[in-house]
């Protein structure tokens, strides 16, 4: 489904992905792993089209992405932020934004399908008409969870999407994209700083030090130590050492 | 008991009337670790910032006991209080980022924190920041001395806040999520430096965080709040041993490395966790 | 009973759980006002360019006199029953004047305002959101356009066409919509790197719709209380512009041109020159404190 190869991204004076490979099967849930500034989110945002200035080949059901996107993209592929504050509109009410994409593509029955995304993600009919502020953290991700459903996409990018979030409501956002996943059929693309919260969505993790991807490994084997490269085993031997106490 | 608190009661004013905050919270420290953890609203920063009375100018404070190093600071004068900021106890903030002059070099700021409370020339000031930085394990003193803060890395922001918190000499340290902006391999480093100085100097500290674990492998006592109230106080070594459901739920519905569970427990809030 | 109504269409306005769009909508605003309502100065500002644009509006039933109408053997009078501000060097009564005055120097401002806002948004937050070349070009535009001192515009202005009031607001609506294209400029700047900009993208929308529809309404904020800081400064600029002969044209009672024409009487009759320039100290404050008060409600970092 997704297929990346030999990515690379420049900014200005920094080498934020180096020749970076990988691919998730249709269905799949791929996480990459690494610590900030490691490159992980900008893989993202350049398969999702944020970000124009890449080389390398990226393909989306085999077909290959160009510099800018169509429109037919993103009915295809949508992303969720990490900070469920920053990426709603603060003017915007909760049914005014997942009203957007339906009018931008022209997609109809907008009342019927603002509704059933807003059961779809548990959230009650009280909250359609508030504005961002008047809602608390894991409601916002659900409401962004919810947008990024609206237009039926088959691919979710999810950029730490429980970092800005309690435990108690991570727990219940995890649940949720994991129930949106089985219910949709949809293949995840899981960035994290959080070795825990991957290995428990995904199915395959890639590790990210310095804008490489130095490993590609199961959960399984993840979760067994049979990590082969030493910044794989240094982040679980963290992940694991808290557990313990 | 170098902080003494009863019945401690925040509350901000709203057109609907006043929001509490903290629920006549209650604790006393002497020189340990104490570790409060809660999730965001349970009110666990404004408890550790009225101890200096360091709140938002309408927050509305009652306490039956306030007191600090055996100064009553619920009613003490403004004067009396900045005196025992700094000196008396240090703030350590979540993101250097902010909480760093961004105009001023590190050494600087920290030279600035050790002046306002000790008599020197500005050499020894200097001097004083260079002992400083070496104390939170910086190997280049000088260099990071002379550098900005947006030109340093998280971790290294944070260790010159410890030093510059560290300058004045005080008996209590509290961090405020110190670590929560910093990457795992960081965070280790910095906390166990915290927990290192703390105990050189015979310093007490209160590490607030949001994550359980990570508390209580730092801290000897833990506090849980919840929607402005202690649920739970326990012995950090003790924490598996948690009874109040609102701490076996926080400690439950974390997923593990260790052992995966396809379905996560979630947490349900029980209305009597109010009362 | 009215009690009874009056509380639940509070309660509507605030209520929790708004039924839809425009309730949200009303009862954000409605929280703003509570907001702007606490404080005083603000409200006196608000009440006092209520009570200008009002006065100035109902001038033709106010005025107790024709504001030409010349009467040499009464000029320079004192404030007395018969003239309540007293009279003119042409004998013209100073409070129906001082009214209708208030029509041409007001109305010199809003039409500034109305021109030059909804252009300087447009290109400010065309040139920070598009970004390169467009960016460019326009900021250039708006550099040229800000190097120009006000007056000295207004001047060269006169010198091509003839003095007046038309040519006294192009000329101050040239030179004063610079700012606003800045303003808007950099809070789109700031808004296009925000998430929910990046969501919006994701959507699939044109530049256009996202400009228009997402990133203008946040620039108004700031905008609204840039205009109305502004106000003040424009007055200034028109009564200076009438002061010069450059503005407003005798017989017209424009507020600067009374002052100019009667400035040799400041010492002996010093009501004639001295009261329109209390009118636009009244008017340029409230504007002030109007504009302060709709900075501390509307400025989100305060909030």
């Amino acid at each position: 489904m997704i297929e990346i190869e030999n990515l690379e991204v420049r900014f200005r004076d920094l080498h934020a992905v180096r020749g970076v490979s990988f691919a998730a099967p249709r269905g799949s849930s791929f996480g990459i792993v690494g610590e900030s500034g490691s490159g992980k989110s900008t893989i993202l945002r350049a398969y999702a089209g944020l970000i124009t200035d890449w080389t390398g080949t990226m393909r989306l059901a085999g077909s290959p992405l160009a510099r800018r996107r169509e429109r037919a993209f993103f009915r295809r592929v949508q992303m969720v932020f990490q900070d469920p504050y920053g990426s709603l509109h603060p003017r915007q009410t909760v049914d005014r934004a997942l009203s957007e994409p339906l009018l931008v593509h022209g997609i109809g029955e907008i009342e019927a399908r603002v509704l059933r995304a807003l059961a779809e993600v548990a959230l009650p009919t009280s909250v359609r008409f508030r504005y961002p502020h008047q809602l608390s953290g894991g409601q916002r991700q659900r409401v962004a969870i919810a947008r990024a459903l609206m237009a039926e996409p088959e691919v979710l990018l999810l950029d730490e999407p429980t970092s800005a979030l309690d435990v108690s409501v991570q727990a219940e956002v995890l649940n949720l994209l994991a129930d949106l996943r089985e219910r949709r059929r949809l293949t995840y693309v899981m960035v994290s700083h959080n070795l825990a919260v991957v290995a428990h969505l995904c199915d395959t993790i890639g590790v990210m030090l310095e804008g490489e991807m130095v490993e590609q490994i199961t959960a399984a084997d993840l979760r067994a130590g049979r990590a082969a490269h030493p910044h794989t085993a240094a982040l679980r031997a963290l992940s694991t050492e808290l557990e313990e106490a | 008991m170098l902080v003494d608190v009863a019945s401690l009661s925040i509350a901000f004013p709203t057109p609907q009337g006043p929001l509490p905050a903290v629920r006549e919270v209650s604790f006393a420290l002497g020189a340990e670790k104490l570790g409060i953890v809660g999730e965001s609203g349970s009110g666990k920063s404004l408890t550790a910032r009225a101890i200096l009375r360091l709140l938002p100018p309408n927050a509305l404070l009652t306490a039956e006991r306030l007191r600090f190093d055996g100064i009553d600071v619920l009613h003490a004068r403004e004067a009396a209080l900045r005196a025992i900021r700094g000196r008396g106890a240090g703030l350590i903030l979540q993101d250097p980022k902010f909480s760093l002059n961004p105009v001023m070099t590190a050494g600087g700021q920290i030279a600035e924190a050790w002046a306002a409370h000790h008599k020197g020339t500005r050499r020894q000031a200097r001097q004083a920041a260079l002992d400083l930085l070496r104390q939170v394990q910086i190997r280049d003193p000088a260099r990071v001395a002379a550098a900005y803060p947006h030109e340093l890395s998280g971790g290294m922001g944070q260790r010159v806040m410890i030093a510059m918190m560290l300058a004045p000499g005080p008996r209590l340290l509290i961090a405020d999520e110190p670590t929560s902006a910093l990457d795992a391999t960081v965070q280790a480093e910095i906390l166990r430096l915290v927990q290192d100085l703390v105990s050189r100097r015979g310093m007490a500290l209160i590490l607030i965080s949001h994550d359980l674990a990570l508390v209580s492998h730092f801290c000897d006592r833990v506090l849980v709040m919840y929607a402005g109230r202690i649920v739970e106080e326990l012995k950090a070594a003790e924490l598996a041993r948690a009874r109040h459901p609102y701490t076996r739920g926080l400690l439950d519905c974390l997923p593990s490395l260790t052992h995966p569970r396809p379905r996560l427990p979630v947490m349900v809030s029980d209305p009597a966790w109010l009362a | 009973m009215s009690a009874a109504r009056g509380e639940t269409w509070r309660d509507w306005l605030l209520s929790d759980t708004p039924g839809s769009r425009a309730q949200a909508a009303w009862g954000r605003r409605w929280r703003l006002w509570c907001g702007f309502r606490s404080n005083t100065l603000a409200m006196g500002g608000l009440i006092v360019v209520a009570v200008l644009i009002a006065l100035s509006l109902a001038a033709p039933w106010l005025a107790t006199h024709d504001p030409g109408a010349q009467a040499l053997a009464e000029r320079l009078q004192p404030p007395s029953a018969a003239h309540w501000l007293g009279t003119d060097e042409l004998g013209r009564d100073v409070f129906s004047r001082l009214l209708y005055g208030g029509r041409i120097t007001l109305g010199m401002v809003v039409a500034v305002v109305l021109m030059v806002a909804p252009v300087g948004l447009a290109i400010g937050c065309v040139a920070g959101y598009a970004g390169g070349l467009a960016d460019r070009l326009l900021m250039r535009t708006t550099d040229i356009f800000l190097a120009f001192p006000r007056l000295i515009l207004a001047l060269a202005f006169v010198a091509a066409i003839r003095p007046g009031v038309t040519s006294a607001i192009f000329a101050i609506a040239l030179t004063a919509w610079p700012p606003y294209a800045r303003l808007a400029r950099a809070e789109t700047m700031t808004i296009r790197g925000t998430d929910f900009i990046a969501a919006t993208r994701l959507t699939g929308a044109s530049m256009g719709r996202i400009v228009l529809r997402h990133v203008a309404p946040l620039c108004l904020p700031s905008l609204v209380v840039r205009v109305t800081l502004d106000m003040s400064s424009i007055i200034l600029t028109a009564a200076s512009l009438g002061f010069l002969g450059m503005g407003a044209q005798p017989p017209s009672p424009e507020w600067g041109a009374m002052i100019a024409t009667a400035r040799r009487f400041i010492l002996t009759e010093w009501w004639v020159p001295t009261i329109p320039g209390v009118a636009i100290f009244v008017a340029s404050l409230a504007f002030n404190l109007l504009g302060d008060g709709l900075r501390d409600v509307l400025d989100p970092k305060q909030r």
